[in-house]
Order: structure tokens, then sequence, then C-alpha cells
């Protein structure tokens, strides 16, 4: 048996590389991909705690968030090649016409 | 103490026509107004009277309790009214002598545009003198001592247009502020020390203590603080310098406010506390000094000036002392007496003076008159007849009042009694010099284009010559000059005023009940008598000499003293001295300290260094939002990660 411990790190470590990801790539695809990880990486600390404890409710939560990110990812692909076809870009940097 | 429920009404009747004739005034005809503020006025005068009718001198006082006004604890203090022998005396000259006043204001005062201001003014002032006059405790007296004060600043500065009737006005009300100070501390001590403002109680808390003849204690203290008080509402060295300023306003103003009635009311309140004075000798000490130098000063003062209502206002704190000096040796009920007959003359010679100012075109300066005996006889006669009752010739008032006055102050100090005597003679000089070039010789004034001189008070029509005044504005003056005739003979004969008034000063056991021996006059009194109608008829000799038989003849005399006939001319140079003790260190102390070190140093500073700051971190913190998501995300990921450390932390803790 894995200890706890072993899966939070996993977790943990998943969770930064998403955050780090998010905050320094340019590429709109790169972050959209970060945040799946943070996702995933919430997801990892959710089972884990639910085998831990042999409560259902982390895992029926996970379906949960799996369900969002599935939507997120219809919705926010579409934004994307909408944003790509208006702009023939994909740099986050370069797509700040809200901006003041 | 008889309740009587209509005391309330003398003092409220004028207040009705203040507030009619200020709030209406503007849009009512000049006449409506008249008849409004006469109306008024006259109603108290007759409730005066009616109120007299029925008193004598040995009724109980009158009271009456309008309504509450402070609750607090055991004390108390309610709108009260009070009258006795002492506020009936008061009661009858203020709305007497008012009365003949608003009649002739409506002849000085008909051209002038502020014409209903001025009546209501006037009522308004009745009003807070009513006031003052018929309190039952201090505070009600209070609010008509400020009240008056307030009266008194509206009117001196009735020509505000004019800088210099505005800074009089000012003046006035500063000085009398301090003399004000003085007299709430001496409230606060009362009410300290008897827990109680009202005259009663606090007489009969009075009459309990023990007399102050070895050392000064809290009722000296008193005693001073009230004489502070005094001296800047009835003009006593050293605060009567507004006085003679005061004589910017309107000449109806000068001769109510600033010779009969409001600069006597603090003659009157040091005779109310005479219980006070009579156990603190050293307080009534310094009353008649402070009351004999002002006599023998302001006198001298008035020799020397040209302006002839400023000679009456220096002739005015001259009296004044002589009330003081009166009150300071226990002679309350003599300087009340001279109180009532100086409102008679005192009224009657600026009404006269205002009559000639009024009849030449508004000249005051008296060089520029001259020989108007011809012009305007009626004017003459009346102050004729006020100049012999202030120069003490019997057997008109001035004389058995003055007398009275200076024969008590014999029996306290011979001191006393010799300044006093100089005094009268001195006022004699004056008063006879004024009448002399006022009157006698020839007209001076140039007719015509010159008539507009700097009282220009709105007396539009031109004059050409002088003329004789309208009878709205003789009137007052033939019943004030029959009052000035027979006022002292009626009242001083055989002592009656002061058996009038015997009962409100049976506390006061001092001087003066040693000092009034009841078989009569001895042969000593009519000897001094003797001397002071002699010094009086001298004075009048002197001027006579001087400013008619030979009018090139003072010139000299001047030149030949000189520095100290210029100091006399130039008021011995009080003002100045003030202004570089007091004005100037209190401007520059205001400017340096005040303006630029408390108010724009701490004050706007704390504002604007504040506002600054917040301008400052704002700007610091406004970069952080820059509008770049990243950055944003950036430090949300960094709160989520303090926060978590500090958990964690406090979790292996």
């Amino acid at each position: 048996m894995v200890p706890l411990s072993y899966y939070l790190l996993l977790s943990g470590i998943l969770f930064v590389c998403g955050v780090l990801g998010f905050l320094i790539k340019r590429n709109i695809i790169t972050i959209f991909m970060s945040i799946e990880l943070m996702l995933n990486g919430v997801n990892l600390s959710f089972v884990a705690f639910a085998a831990h404890w042999h409560a259902l409710s982390g895992q029926v939560f996970v379906f949960f968030v799996m369900v969002v990110a599935a939507a997120e990812a219809a919705v926010g692909l579409a934004i994307i090649i909408a944003v790509y076809r208006t702009r023939e870009t994909l740099n986050v940097d370069q797509v700040n016409l809200l901006k003041l | 103490m008889t309740p009587n429920p209509y005391l309330w009404l003398v003092p409220i009747l004028p207040l009705a026509g203040a507030a009619i004739n200020g709030f209406f005034g503007r849009r009512s005809s000049k006449k409506a107004v008249s008849t409004v503020a006469l109306v008024f006025c006259g109603a108290a005068f007759v409730m005066a009277l009616w109120l007299a009718a029925g008193f004598s001198s040995e009724s109980a006082p009158y009271y009456f309790d309008l309504a509450h006004w402070i609750r607090s604890g055991n004390f108390q203090v309610d709108f009260s009214f009070y009258l006795d022998q002492l506020s009936l005396v008061m009661l009858l000259v203020v709305t007497g002598v008012g009365f003949l006043i608003h009649i002739y204001s409506v002849g000085y005062m008909w051209d002038d545009d502020g014409y209903y201001r001025f009546m209501a003014y006037l009522n308004l002032f009745m009003f807070f003198m009513l006031t003052l006059v018929l309190a039952k405790n201090y505070l009600v007296m209070f609010i008509g001592w400020e009240g008056v004060g307030l009266a008194s600043y509206l009117l001196i500065g009735f020509w505000f247009t004019k800088d210099s009737a505005a800074a009089a006005g000012k003046k006035a009300f500063i000085v009398n502020r301090i003399g004000d100070f003085g007299f709430l501390i001496a409230l606060f001590l009362m009410i300290k020390h008897f827990g109680s403002l009202d005259f009663t109680v606090v007489f009969a808390a009075v009459r309990s203590l023990p007399t102050e003849t070895a050392g000064a204690g809290l009722l000296t203290a008193i005693g001073l603080l009230l004489m502070v008080g005094a001296a800047g509402k009835s003009a006593q060295i050293p605060l009567y310098v507004w006085l003679p300023d005061a004589m910017e306003g309107p000449t109806p103003v000068s001769a109510l406010i600033h010779a009969a009635t409001m600069v006597t009311a603090g003659v009157y309140m040091v005779a109310r506390s005479s219980v006070i004075f009579d156990h603190a000798p050293m307080a009534m000490m310094v009353v008649a000094i402070i009351g004999t130098l002002t006599a023998l000063f302001a006198a001298t003062i008035g020799i020397a000036q040209t302006d002839i209502k400023k000679v009456l206002a220096y002739s005015t704190v001259s009296q004044l002392g002589y009330m003081f000096m009166a009150c300071g040796v226990g002679a309350f009920s003599a300087g009340i007496f001279h109180l009532m007959t100086h409102a008679f003359f005192k009224g009657l010679l600026f009404l006269a003076a205002g009559s000639v100012i009024h009849g030449i075109g508004g000249e005051q300066d008296m060089r520029k008159m001259g020989g108007l005996r011809v012009y305007m006889p009626w004017t003459f006669a009346t102050m004729g007849i006020a100049t012999l009752a202030i120069a003490g010739i019997p057997p008109l008032a001035g004389f058995w009042s003055k007398d009275e006055i200076l024969w008590k102050a014999f029996n306290a100090s011979w001191v006393y009694w010799l300044i006093g005597v100089v005094t009268a003679f001195i006022t004699s000089f004056y008063m006879f010099r004024l009448m002399y070039m006022t009157f006698g010789g020839e007209y001076r004034g140039a007719a015509g284009q010159d008539a507009h001189g700097h009282d220009d008070h709105g007396h539009g029509h031109g004059h050409g010559e002088p003329h004789e005044s309208p009878w709205v504005m003789l009137g007052p003056l033939v019943v004030l000059a029959v009052l000035s005739v027979f006022g002292g003979w009626v009242a001083g004969y055989d002592h009656h005023f002061e058996h009038f008034l015997a009962p409100v000063f049976q506390g006061a056991s001092g001087v003066a009940k040693e000092a009034s021996p009841e078989a009569g006059k001895s042969t000593l009194e009519y000897l001094l008598m003797v001397v002071s109608v002699g010094v009086a008829g001298l004075g009048w000799f002197l001027a006579y000499l001087l400013y008619s038989r030979r009018p090139q003849l003072p010139a000299r005399i001047a030149a030949s003293l000189g520095g100290l006939y210029l100091a006399v001319a130039n008021k011995y140079y009080i003002d100045e001295l003030y202004a570089v003790l007091f004005v100037k260190p209190l401007i520059d102390g205001s400017t340096t300290i005040l303006w630029h070190g408390v108010d724009q140093g701490v004050i706007d500073a704390a504002v604007n260094d504040s506002a600054d700051a917040a301008r400052h971190v704002s700007d610091e913190a406004r970069h952080m939002q820059s509008g770049n998501l990243r950055s944003y995300a950036g430090w949300i990921a960094a709160g989520g990660a303090v926060v978590i450390a500090y958990m964690v932390w406090m979790g292996v803790r």
C-alpha cells in the first residue's frame, strides 16, 4: 500500500506545475492545458483521500470536476478557435484589445 | 413677595414691535413702521406707569416665573422677573426716556434708507434693557446684558458702509466682551459657592457670611469681577475707550444707549449687588477709586474735544464715574438718583446735539458752528437747561443728585470729595464751552456746499441755512427739559428718593446708613453745597471769559501749554497705548502663531498632508492593478502559497 503522503506530494507537484505553466506560458493552448493539469492534480488528492478514508464522496466530486472540465474544454477550445480565426495568433499578450 | 402675572409683558411688548418691524418693515410704509415702534414702546411705558402706580416704598417686590430654563440637580435657573423699588426706578427711566427718544427718532431718522431697521433695533434694545432691569436672577440679567451689547453693536454700526462706524461697533463689542468675561466668572463663583443665581437666594447666603474686613476673600473676588463687568458696560477705566468711538452711531442711539440707559446698566448691577459689595469693603473701595478717577480723567479729556458728540461722550463717562463713586462709598441710592437725573439731562443734551447736527446738515465740529441760538431757539433753550442741570446749578436736577453724591463722598473721605468738586468745575467749564461754541457768537459754518460733513446720514435735502428741527424732535426735548428741571427737585427734596429705595438697600448697612442723618441737613453739608455750586459758577464764568469775551485766548493758552494740551486733545494717547500694548501684540500673535502656526501649520497641514500621503500610497498601489491577467494570477498564487505555508507552519507547531 502506497502511503497517502506520496499521492498528496504528487498531487501538489502536478498542481504547482499547472500554476507555473499558467503563469509562464504565452500560448493559449498551453495555458489551457496547465489549467487541466491543476484540475487533475486536485482530482488526484480527492481520490487519494477517498481511498484513504473509504469515503465515496471524494470520488463523486472528481466526477463532477471531470464533467465541468470537459464542458470547459469544449467551450474553451471553441473560444480559442474563434480567437485564432480573428487574430491569427495564439499569443495571449497580443490578445489585449480589452485592456485599457 | 407678590406674584404679578403681568410683569413679563413689559419686556415682551418691545420685542413684538422689533419682530414686526424686523420681518415686515421693509415692505411697510414709514408711517406703519413708526406706529408699530411707538405703540409697542409706549405700551411698555404705560405698563411701567401702571405698575408704578400700585407701588410704594413699603411694597413687597413683585415677581413672576415665566418658565423653567435650566434644571440640573439642585441647581436651577428660571425665566423669572422681579420688580422692586430699584427695578421700578430703572424701569421708568428706561421706558420713559426710551419712549421719548423713539418719538425723536421718527423725526431724526425719517430720511434714512434703513428707517425700519433702525426702529426695529431700537425696540430690540428696549426688550433686552427691560430684561436686564427686570431679571430675578443673574443669568436672566446676563441675557439682557449681552442683548443690549448686541443692540449697541448693531446701532453703532448702523451706517455700516462707513468704515469708522463698523470699526467702532466692533470695538464696542470686543471691549464689552472683556468686561463680560469678568461678569461670567463672578457668576461661576456664585454657582459654585451659593448653588444659585437667584438674587434673593444669593443675597441671603451673602448676608449670612461675615464681612471681609480683614482680608480679601470670596465676596471680594465676586465684587471685583462684577466690577470688571460693570466697567466694561459702563465705560469706566480701563475699559472706557469704546464709548467715545460709539458716537459713530446715529445721535438718538447715543442718547438712548450710550448716555441714558445701557451704559448705566453697570451702575444698576453694582447697586443690585449692593449686599455683596457691602460685605466686601475692599471691592467697594476699588469701585470708588475707579469711579473717582474715571470722573476726573474723562472730564479733562472733554475740555479739548471739538466734536460736539465726543464732548458729550466724555461727559457721560465722567458722570458714570460719579455714579460709581457714589456706589463705592456705599451711597447706592445717591448713585441711582444721579443715574436717573443723568438720564434726563444727558439724554436731553444728546438729543439737542442731534437737533443741532440735523439743523446744520450733519456737521459735528463745534468750530464750524456758532450763533445757532438765533436759528434754533428751542434747541438752544432746552440744551441750556440741560447744561445748567449737568453743571449742578440749583435747583435743577443735576444739582440735587451731584450734591448728594459729593456729600456722601465727603463722609467717606475728603479725597473723593475734592476730586469730585474739581470734576464738577471741569464739567461746568466744558459744558458751557460747548454752549458758547455752538450757540454763541457768529455762525462759522459755510452755508451750502460744505454742509455735508463727516456725518453723512442721508439727510439728503440741501442745507442753505441752519434751521430749527421739526416738532416731533422738539417735543421730546421739551419734556426732557421739564424733567431736567423738576426731576431732581421732586425726588431729591427731603431725601424722598433715598427713602423710596431704602427697602432695597436695607442689607447694605455701610457708610450710606451712617451718613444719612434723618435730622435734615447740617451746616457742613450746606457749606459743601455752596462750594460745589461755587465751582460750577466759576467754570461757567471761565468758559464765558474764554469762549465768549475773548475767543482768541483759548488758542493762545493751548499754544503755551504745548505738550500738555496736545496730550489732552489726543485723549492722553490711551487708544494708541492700547494699540501698542494689546491690539498689535494680539494681531501679530494671531498672525504668526494662530494663523501661520496653528491654522496653516497644524490644521491645514493635517488635512493636506493626509491627502498627500493617501495619494502617494495610492500611486504605489495602483501599479499592482496593471490589467495584466497573468500578474493577477501570480498574486493569487503567491497569496495562496502564503496561506498554505502559514497553515502548514501552524500545523507543525
